[in-house]
């Protein structure tokens, strides 16, 4: 792989994490998040989202003008949004009975549209749609860390009714940590998705600055030496 | 007349056609989308109807497809009502409907399942945005509240006591939610009550209707 998807994978899992660093779709993130199984479905079906319109924004850059650009976009992504709306609605319909309400907010995700507007709209289709790639990951893994962190804390269990979403052996990753617990109901209310993304922000942060104190003094050590 | 290229894209005219290009192509996608998925959805949607009525009409009250015709009535809320019938043989054995309420966090949609003479079956909740933890309580998977009703009608306990204990009712409320199982409690009594208005026509067997309409319609061929 060459240097720019290196740096694009970076970027869209840590260094430039939609949600981590760049606090962007905070409110699919708190609506969502209340379990991990929930977490991971809205975030691949964004993901789906994020690569189908990264790939056609770049291959119509050359015909858009600065001046309607952005409803072409916002456009774009609608469509996509509705046809992965209609197609789960179709054939994963458990799923999209949880997500319902939430896929069609997709459109309004403005990570989306910032992703189309700083990367898509600049650069070849391959580079756009592995962008899209990994910043949806990026997001996924925001999504779920926060689901699992509030399933676990909220009520107890784990990937809950995962079976619903990816067939029956999933069955297996449904786990009950805790069982008889009573249930912690500020963590499954939106208020405990902003707490524990602080958390999880903070936990970032920490262990930026752990990498970077690291590399620093093994800078200090070669150079003493 | 050979305009360069920067000025055609900077007219008006150009950016109009490009924008109605993807409008056009939008349109197009969808409705291509559209018909691909929409017999599936269907599809789906019947077996979220037959699954949901499964739950309050026991199978061994009918031999029908409970889909099959339903009956339509002026509902509660003035809306059209389907009534989906359990027939065996000739017999009307059991009445299923939805009915709705208003709970705390917004619509409580409910289908109740009742037999010929207007006992609960059973009620179940088809969807809800009550708080969870407490107003969840009336789905039956975290507690047995909705249960309660099972084998009652109106008269069992009497119209004014389809109330909770605090409204000087029979039923119980959860602790810390009210306003839940009185919207619960008031749907139901609505749906109770929309049978004892429609008694006649719905135990009326639907088979005479069939006859009738394929009577007709033979008499229409000749």
């Amino acid at each position: 792989m060459s240097n720019q998807y290196v740096r694009i994978v970076r970027d869209g899992l840590w260094d430039n994490n939609i949600v981590f660093v760049q606090a962007l779709a905070l409110c699919p993130l708190l609506a969502v998040s209340g379990t991990a199984t929930n977490g991971l479905g809205m975030g691949l079906a964004s993901t789906a989202v994020m690569i189908a319109s990264g790939f056609s924004i770049s291959l119509v850059r050359g015909i858009i003008t600065p001046q309607v650009r952005i409803p072409i976009f916002v456009l774009i992504i609608a469509v996509l949004v509705t046809l992965v709306d209609m197609a789960m609605n179709a054939w994963v319909h458990d799923l999209h009975k949880v997500l319902g309400l939430f896929i069609p907010l997709i459109v309004t995700n403005c990570a989306i549209l910032g992703r189309a507007e700083s990367f898509a709209s600049r650069n070849k289709w391959l580079p756009a749609l592995f962008d899209g790639l990994m910043m949806g990951l990026g997001f996924t893994l925001a999504l779920v860390l926060l689901g699992a962190g509030r399933e676990i804390l909220g009520s107890g269990t784990l990937f809950a009714n995962a079976a619903l979403m990816l067939g029956s052996w999933a069955a297996s990753l449904e786990l009950v940590l805790i069982p008889d617990y009573k249930g912690f109901l500020l963590i499954v209310l939106p208020p405990g998705g902003f707490i524990l993304l602080g958390f999880l922000l903070a936990g970032k942060r920490l262990i930026d600055r752990a990498l970077a104190a690291r590399s620093h003094s093994v800078l200090l050590q070669t150079t003493t030496t | 007349m050979n305009a360069p290229k920067p000025e055609l894209r900077n007219r008006v005219g150009y950016q109009a056609i490009l924008l109605g290009g993807f409008s056009t192509l939008a349109t197009v996608l969808l409705v291509v989308g559209n018909i691909a998925t929409q017999g599936a959805i269907l599809e789906r949607q019947k077996e979220d109807l037959q699954r949901s009525l499964n739950q309050v009409v026991p199978a061994v009250l009918y031999d029908n497809n409970l889909l099959d015709n339903p009956l339509r009535l002026p509902g509660p809320a003035g809306k059209s009502l389907a009534v989906y019938r359990g027939t065996r043989g000739m017999q009307i054995n059991a009445l299923a409907y939805e009915v709705s309420g208003q709970g705390y966090g917004g619509e409580i949609r409910l289908i109740m399942g009742l037999d010929a003479d207007g006992r609960i079956l059973g009620v179940r909740a088809l969807s809800h945005a009550e708080t969870p933890g407490l107003g969840d309580k009336i789905e039956v998977e975290r507690s047995g509240w909705m249960l309660e009703f099972n084998g009652l009608s109106l008269g069992n306990p009497p119209q004014e006591r389809w109330k909770v204990k605090k409204d000087g009712g029979r039923f119980d409320a959860f602790s810390g939610a009210t306003i839940t199982p009185r919207g619960v409690l008031k749907a139901i009594e609505g749906g109770l009550v929309f049978y004892r208005e429609h008694r006649t026509e719905l135990r009326s067997p639907p088979v005479v209707n069939n006859t009738t309409v394929s009577a007709n319609e033979v008499t229409g061929n000749e």
